[in-house]
């Protein structure tokens, strides 16, 4: 398959012009219809009453969190092989949402803890390794900006996004593995989810919902990025021309 | 009427952690939106003008 076709500057611009609308429709209605399904449609859980309506937004984010950085580890690995400048482009215009959406699974992960453990953080092997998450994408945002070049920038970055992709599997298995007081995985597991079909509709609709939102802005982001090279290479073509001008302005002053 | 609200509202004595949850997603997914398209905005305006600008 050409998809090296795709990741041409120009016909990428083309191709996100088309699908954009589509994406952002697709995230309106699926976000609208699963907050009405989270709030009204699903029941109150046994145990946690009306508190479980936290995992609507909690796991969305949280499985944001983790793709988003699989997705920046790809784009870099696609950088250092093949030099693509688009594909630093995606690493980059992804960081910045891939950090929001994990601060926002922390955030609600602490709020639905209060109540349900009785605390708003604890060291457990599932919330640490989020947080160290969380600071690999500050630390890569950081290094990327660290440089006056950017390609160097952007090359560091895109090692550093890569050493982190170990934290991924961490964080799957990091309550199986461990004593946590963070639950046990009860929708991607061997034998199927666990989770009753009552919920377990509600968050499949919020979870597509929030991925064609993050696909919305990487899309938006990664056409900024690309308007700004251009703003760019014709500031410099700007100043390639007017040289001979000013030369011959410089010499007039000297004669 | 106002009591099924109120009961709704009360998230059965979670309202607190419950609607804390979902406004903290609504502004982050709010910010994240009004931050990206401003900046896209600011950039085409930019590009539009340079490309004026230039014979």
């Amino acid at each position: 398959m050409a998809l090296h076709r795709f990741a041409n500057p120009a016909r990428f611009m083309r191709l996100s012009a088309a699908i954009l609308p589509w994406f952002a429709a697709a995230a309106a209605v699926l976000l609208a219809l699963g907050v009405y399904l989270a709030l009204f449609v699903a029941p109150p859980d046994y145990q946690q009453g009306d508190d479980v309506r936290i995992m609507f937004v909690h796991v969305p984010a949280a499985w944001l969190a983790s793709f988003i950085y699989l997705l920046l580890a790809l784009a870099s690995a696609v950088a250092i092989i093949w030099r693509h400048p688009l594909a630093d482009i995606a690493a980059q215009s992804a960081a910045p949402l891939g950090a929001a959406f994990t601060a926002l699974c922390l955030v609600t992960g602490s709020l639905w803890g209060v109540k349900m453990w009785g605390t708003w953080w604890v060291w457990d092997a599932r919330l640490t390794s989020v947080l160290v998450l969380f600071f690999l994408y500050l630390g890569y945002i950081a290094l990327v900006n660290a440089f006056d070049e950017p390609t160097r920038g952007a090359r560091a970055g895109a090692i550093l996004a890569l050493v982190g992709v170990v934290n991924l599997p961490i964080i799957k298995f990091s309550v199986d593995w461990w004593n946590t007081l963070h639950q046990k995985a009860s929708v991607f597991r061997l034998g199927g989810p666990t989770i009753d079909p009552s919920m377990l509709w509600p968050l499949a609709v919020m979870a597509v919902g929030f991925t064609f939102f993050f696909a919305t802005l990487l899309l938006l982001r990664m056409r900024t990025a690309l308007i700004a090279a251009k703003i760019r290479a014709l500031r410099l073509a700007e100043i390639e021309r007017l040289r001979p001008a000013r030369a011959a302005a410089r010499q007039q002053v000297l004669t | 009427m106002s009591e099924g609200l109120l009961g709704f509202l009360a998230m059965g004595g979670y309202a607190a952690y419950v609607w804390s949850a979902y406004g903290v997603t609504l502004a982050v997914a709010a910010g994240l939106l009004l931050w990206c398209l401003g900046d896209y905005r600011r950039r085409q305006r930019e590009l539009e003008r340079l490309q004026r600008d230039r014979p």
